[in-house]
């Protein structure tokens, strides 16, 4: 007899179909509504707007720049800080997450809570919210970034803790160490390189989103962005935009640098 | 009085294996203990009982006298920094210097603060600096532990588990991952450093041969059982057939 091989067997074949049909039916069944609201008259000007736009945009107003080097760096300045302060919200926190180090599992869910929290709602929406508390200005972007940095920082860092190999953990305990005395020795050596590796991560993230916080009133280069949208000054947005994107492409390049240097180190 | 005292010692896993099986042994100060048998005879669960890394089922260990089966938090710490270890896969801190991997020796002697920056007292710093020439890694005090070859980096983990200053020292197959001629090394250091010492020290070995010549005792151990407890003299082809359950392969 010939001997046949197959990487499913029928059943599984047949459960591989039916799921592949249910999800071709909710994704045409999602469409109807999405088809239905749409206001298809706009569709054939879209063209014709778009290039309108864009002769509206080009050439952007260079005569601006020196009025942007200030917001700029209140861009940046609220994605370091905001990065800081995540940094130093998220330590304690990562260290209770995680199933390896958490002193109760009480605590380890508190602290997982806090994090899906912070991960669920975006910095945008934060931001909302700061500005409502403290008020428009850079500390409401400052708060949002952080706050929503921590649950970022703190989930990566627990996983990292959680996955740290367990031999010279059992060596220390076993030779009579305290605890906090295997978690210095042990723990947080083995883990340091993954911690420093997600900050630089996230600052590069936040640079990109507090170019656009401002736009909430998180002060930096979106306030501008904003209001010169709202004047209708096209090339004066144009200009905005540019800088955010070389901004963003300089902060890539110095985080996958620096990245490279700390997984090598 | 002998300084480790076992008996009726049982393991059995959450797995439902049954490691040991009524395991008794006394061993005396000075004695070099080493344990043989098959993978899966209980070697490693009997040694991790002793510091307690394995929670003993049943039965009693006592070391100089206190029982450690009932201790908990800070006296268990106190007990098991008198009982030093030295792992089959080194358990190094890979990302530390050999110096400070050492060092890790007197942590339990050492306030948090004073080892978090580094601070160790003189006396250990000064011993650690010996051991190390002892072990023969002079040049490699300031290298991290993770730019050492395996018989270099088992040395660092002779030296850490010396620095405790032990009653009892335990090795778990501490040559498994090393090479023949390197095994023979490690084993020659670390018989040489425990007879100067004095120190009273059980190392599991799959190793027959290596255990003959480091051992003054040989206890064999099969199916969680002591089979055989004796000077390496009387470990003849007929014991060994009780332990292994096969004869010993000619050669």
């Amino acid at each position: 007899m010939m001997k046949t091989w197959q990487k499913r067997n029928r059943g599984e074949a047949i459960r591989s179909w039916i799921g592949w049909m249910i999800f071709i039916i909710a994704l045409s069944a999602a469409w109807a509504p999405i088809a239905r609201e749409t206001q298809w008259e706009f569709l054939p000007t879209a063209p014709r707007e778009g290039i309108d736009l864009l002769s509206r945009m080009f050439p952007p107003k260079w005569s601006i720049f020196p009025t942007l080097l200030k917001p700029l760096m209140d861009t940046i300045h609220i994605a370091t800080l905001g990065t800081g302060l995540a940094v130093v919200l998220a330590f304690p926190l990562c260290w209770l997450a995680a199933g390896n180090t958490t002193p109760h599992k009480s605590l380890r869910y508190l602290a997982l809570f806090i994090i899906a929290s912070s991960r669920s709602i975006s910095s945008f929406i934060w931001a909302f919210v700061f500005v409502m508390i403290v008020g428009p200005g850079m500390l409401a972007g400052i708060l949002a970034i952080a706050v929503r940095s921590v649950g970022f920082m703190a989930k990566l860092s627990y996983e990292a803790i959680e996955e740290i190999a367990p031999e010279p953990v059992e060596a220390l305990e076993a030779m009579g160490a305290s605890r906090a005395q295997v978690r210095a020795f042990s723990i947080l050596p083995q883990v340091v390189p993954a911690m420093l590796g997600i900050c630089v991560f996230r600052w590069d993230i936040n640079v990109r989103e507090s170019a656009v916080i401002g736009y909430v009133g998180g002060g930096g280069l979106g306030l501008l962005l904003n209001s010169a949208i709202n004047a209708l000054y096209w090339r004066e947005a144009c200009l905005i935009l540019l800088l955010v994107f070389a901004l963003v492409l300089i902060s890539e390049a110095v985080s996958a640098k620096l990245r490279a240097r700390i997984a090598e180190w | 009085m002998p300084i480790l005292k076992i008996t009726g010692l049982e393991k059995k896993y959450a797995t439902g294996d049954l490691a040991l099986r009524g395991v008794d042994l006394s061993i005396d100060a000075g004695e070099i203990v080493a344990i043989i048998g098959p993978s899966g005879a209980g070697k490693s669960s009997l040694i991790r009982c002793v510091n307690r890394l394995v929670e003993p089922t049943a039965g009693s260990i006592e070391i100089d006298g206190i029982d450690v089966v009932s201790l908990s938090g800070s006296q268990l710490r106190e007990q098991r920094s008198r009982i030093g270890m030295i792992f089959q896969s080194f358990a190094l801190v890979d990302r530390l210097s050999v110096m400070e991997n050492v060092l890790c020796g007197a942590l339990s002697r050492t306030g948090f603060w004073a080892s978090w920056f580094r601070k160790f007292a003189e006396g250990d710093v000064d011993r650690a600096l010996t051991l190390l020439e002892k072990v023969g890694l002079s040049d490699h005090v300031n290298k991290r532990a993770d730019a050492l070859s395996g018989g270099q980096r088992q040395r660092v983990g002779i030296a850490r588990a010396l620095l405790q200053k032990p009653l009892l020292l335990l090795a778990d197959e501490p040559t498994a991952s090393l090479d023949p001629k390197t095994s023979k090394e490690v084993m020659t250091i670390l018989r040489e450093l425990v007879t100067e010492e004095g120190l009273t020290t059980i190392v599991n070995l799959h190793d027959v041969p290596l255990a003959k010549a480091c051992a003054t005792r040989i206890v064999g151990l099969s199916a969680g059982k002591v089979v055989f407890d004796g000077p390496p003299s009387e470990l003849t082809e007929a014991v060994w057939e009780t332990i292994y359950g096969e004869p010993e392969m000619a050669g």
